[in-house]
């Protein structure tokens, strides 16, 4: 099953729609609960950091029966130092994304921890691409 | 403890879902920082915070929270009291500050995660 959403740089009310939807299907699947929790996590801060660092995105969700692999691809300024970016406490996030309780540099460690692979690649001035692999066990 | 009891120490009141008189929680998480709550494992804790937005309806639904106990006297929003209806949480609202709602629950017995 393919699930695919567009993102908006900038549309706080929105960060988390896809990551929902995300969390609906797997339950309809009857997904493990700390599974779910797991993938849900990890893709809500990715979600929020293409809302927060980037002008616009993709994310598509490939459901197979024994894992999720989830893709966001963004149009952005990209990430010049990724070794720098997912540093805990690293974080070059606004006033405005702070108030939304994130930006304390914990979003790419903590997807990185919850990942089963975890791949991010960037292109400055272009953009970046994150890649999440969860299995299901 | 059970959550009509929570919500009778803090002065608070139940915005919406469901609670029975057999609805309880033993721990509690406190923080403004959603990146924080999100590095939790576990999911049977009541979050308190005072962010009041749809994050912090949003961070609990992806960290399978069923409890909010908002502080400060914050207002929620009806997006966010709406978010939370759809996604089976259960909304309370206290007058009283963070330190002083977290003091209160402690004391009565309910845990830290940590
Ligand atoms: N999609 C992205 N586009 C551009 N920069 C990003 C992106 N994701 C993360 N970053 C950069 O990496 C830093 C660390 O990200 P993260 O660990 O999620 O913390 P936070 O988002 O709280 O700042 C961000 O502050 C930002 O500089
Ligand atoms: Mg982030």
């Amino acid at each position: 099953m393919n699930l695919s959403f567009q993102i908006q740089g900038g549309d706080f009310t929105s960060a988390g729609t896809a990551s929902s939807q995300v969390r609906r299907t797997l339950k309809e699947l009857g997904v493990d609960a700390s599974v779910i929790k797991r993938v849900v996590v990890a893709l809500y801060e990715a979600e929020v950091n293409v809302v927060a660092h980037a002008y616009r995105g993709t994310i598509s969700a490939e459901i197979s029966p024994d894992k999720v692999f989830m893709k966001l691809v963004d149009e952005g300024p990209g990430i010049t130092d990724i070794e720098k970016a997912m540093t805990p406490g690293f974080s070059t996030a606004s006033q405005e994304v702070r108030e939304m309780g994130f930006g304390a540099g914990m979003g790419l460690p903590n997807i990185c921890r919850n990942a089963d692979v975890f791949n991010i690649h960037s292109v400055p001035g272009k953009g970046t691409t994150v890649e999440i692999t969860i299995q299901f066990k | 403890m059970t959550i009509h009891e929570i919500v009778s120490l803090v002065h608070g009141k139940i915005l919406c879902g469901n609670v029975g008189n057999e609805d309880s929680v033993e721990y509690c998480f406190a923080s403004d920082l959603m990146s924080d709550v999100l590095t939790v494992c576990r999911s049977d804790f009541m979050l308190i915070t005072g962010l009041s937005n749809v994050q912090s309806i949003r961070t609990a639904e992806m960290s399978d929270l069923k409890y909010i106990l908002l502080v400060r006297g914050k207002t929620p929003s009806p997006e966010m009291v709406e978010l939370a209806e759809e996604s089976g949480i259960v909304l309370i609202i206290s007058p009283y500050s963070m330190f002083k709602a977290s003091g209160i629950l402690y004391q009565a017995g309910l845990k830290g995660v940590y």
